[in-house]
């Protein structure tokens, strides 16, 4: 029998921490952006039919980077329990705090004691009746919880792209604005990013009782040009 | 809320009932039969644009009424709707478990049901009601909707034991619904308008309130009227109360005219 050898608990979570960052740079980035209606949600995704960003609950949607298996199965747990909320109290009871929380115990409990952590990073986002009432939760694949304002990113590249953001974001933007300050943050100075590798989004106020909806490919042409 | 991480085994998959019954909720049925509010008639019939649906407003309990203002046509999602008639309480939990089974599905895999898809899901549901309707608490709806792959509308009637059948020009469910069906059975034609439809409706529903004590007719005084709803390629629109109310004032001087 050989003695496994002891690594010091410093070091596990560094590993653990550098495995999961490195399985997230490797994916495309993604951003969440607030605009006067409500939040917008761009991702760089050149699959039609594989979604990053997906539909939550009537005023709460969903956005993951990384390993698409892993945060989709996120994706599906946060439908379901969203759905047993609402259907046990009310619709009104559904929020994204209590989500993220959810979330966050989930992605901490993996990180810690599964064989493998978590490559993913998600973000939950909720429009409330106003834009200060607006929710951006980030959560990385520790179980960390941000609280953010104005805009998030997630994904490979993340720190180059929010300083694009910080430098472009005004809190009075309109859809096309938002989308076309999205669109410059994602592909920087050196690519080129065409409607058909986007994948865009919105939750928006006044859209009804679901407010997500997908912005088909033809609208997002027009308003990036 | 408790948020669950299912193993592939023992996933639930896209259905809302299965995982009701993966974590645990479940409402069992009574022992012995017992006496409960009732929803009573509704009928639904096709027309040139797609289907109508309409229903009255009135839930008995025994020779008393319940409730005056019962919804029992309800939306089900964007292209579909129900009608309900039978035990009031499992009737609206059947609903509202319906409607969140179809957009549950729709959020878990991205794409809504198909037509078809929607009607076999409530035959399920009405199949799992059935020991419950063996102690009188049965529930016997109508599904309707429009089907955008075949572009038409479509009818569904059902028996407590989920019996599916597909209706091609209408149906009525319910305590009035021998009167109320008889109407549109004599009034109904091929390529109805929708003003025709809504018409015919109004009048089968006025004639069974007339004879079936169980169904209540249009409510003048307290401004209550049937449910009566069109769904159409533009979806599911209900029929506004002031259009109805011209609609029955006009039955009525029909009928005192006579």
């Amino acid at each position: 029998m050989s003695m496994p050898f002891y690594v010091p608990p410093e070091q596990q979570m560094k590993d653990r921490a550098d495995f999961a960052r490195k399985g997230i740079a490797r994916g495309r980035a993604l951003v969440g952006v607030q605009f006067e209606q409500g939040i917008l949600l761009v991702a760089e995704n050149s699959s039609s039919t594989l979604r990053k960003v997906s539909e939550i609950y009537d005023r709460i949607a969903f956005a993951g980077v990384g390993k698409y298996n892993e945060f989709d199965q996120l994706r599906q747990a946060g439908v379901r329990a969203a759905d047993l909320t609402g259907f046990q109290y009310s619709r009104l009871d559904v929020d994204a705090r209590s989500l993220a929380n959810q979330y966050a115990q989930i992605m901490g409990q993996i990180f810690t004691h599964d064989s493998k952590p978590l490559e993913v990073e998600i973000l939950v986002a909720e429009i409330g009746l106003t834009s200060e009432d607006d929710r951006l939760f980030h959560i990385l694949y520790d179980g960390t919880v941000m609280d953010e304002s104005n805009f998030s990113v997630l994904g490979g590249d993340a720190e180059a792209i929010i300083v694009r953001m910080r430098a472009n974001f005004n809190s009075g933007f309109d859809l096309s604005s938002a989308l076309r300050c999205a669109h410059g943050a994602l592909a920087g100075s050196d690519r080129q990013l065409s409607a058909s590798d986007l994948e865009v989004t919105t939750l928006r106020r006044g859209n009804g009782r679901r407010c997500f909806a997908r912005v088909p490919e033809v609208d997002v042409q027009l308003m990036l040009a | 809320m408790a948020m669950h991480l299912f193993s592939p085994d023992n996933n639930p998959g896209s259905s809302f009932m299965n995982l009701l019954s993966a974590v645990g909720v479940q409402t069992p049925a009574p022992q012995s039969r017992i006496d409960v509010p009732h929803a009573t008639t509704c009928v639904a019939l096709r027309y040139v644009d797609g289907v109508l649906m309409a229903g009255d407003r009135r839930a008995t309990a025994g020779s008393l009424i319940g409730h005056r203002g019962m919804e029992k046509v309800v939306q089900a999602d964007t292209f579909s709707g129900v009608a309900i008639a039978g035990a009031a309480g499992p009737a609206m939990e059947m609903i509202r478990l319906f409607q969140l089974q179809l957009e549950h599905y729709e959020k878990m895999e991205g794409k809504q049901l198909s037509l078809e898809g929607k009607a076999n899901q409530l035959s399920m549901m009405v199949r799992g009601n059935l020991p419950a309707a063996m102690q009188g608490l049965a529930v016997v709806p109508i599904f309707g909707g429009f089907d955008a792959l075949h572009e038409t509308g479509r009818l569904w009637d059902y028996d407590v034991t989920g019996g599916r059948y597909e209706e091609r020009e209408f149906v009525a469910t319910g305590s009035g619904s021998l009167h109320a069906g008889t109407v549109v059975k004599v009034g109904w034609r091929t390529g109805m308008t929708r003003a025709a439809a809504v018409s015919l409706a109004c009048r089968s529903l006025w004639e069974a309130a007339d004879a079936d004590s169980a169904t209540g007719g249009p409510d003048a005084l307290r401004g209550i009227y049937p449910i009566v709803a069109i769904i159409t390629s533009a979806g599911w629109q209900s029929v506004p109360d002031d259009e109805l109310a011209s609609v029955f004032q006009s039955i009525a001087n029909e009928v005192q005219a006579r």
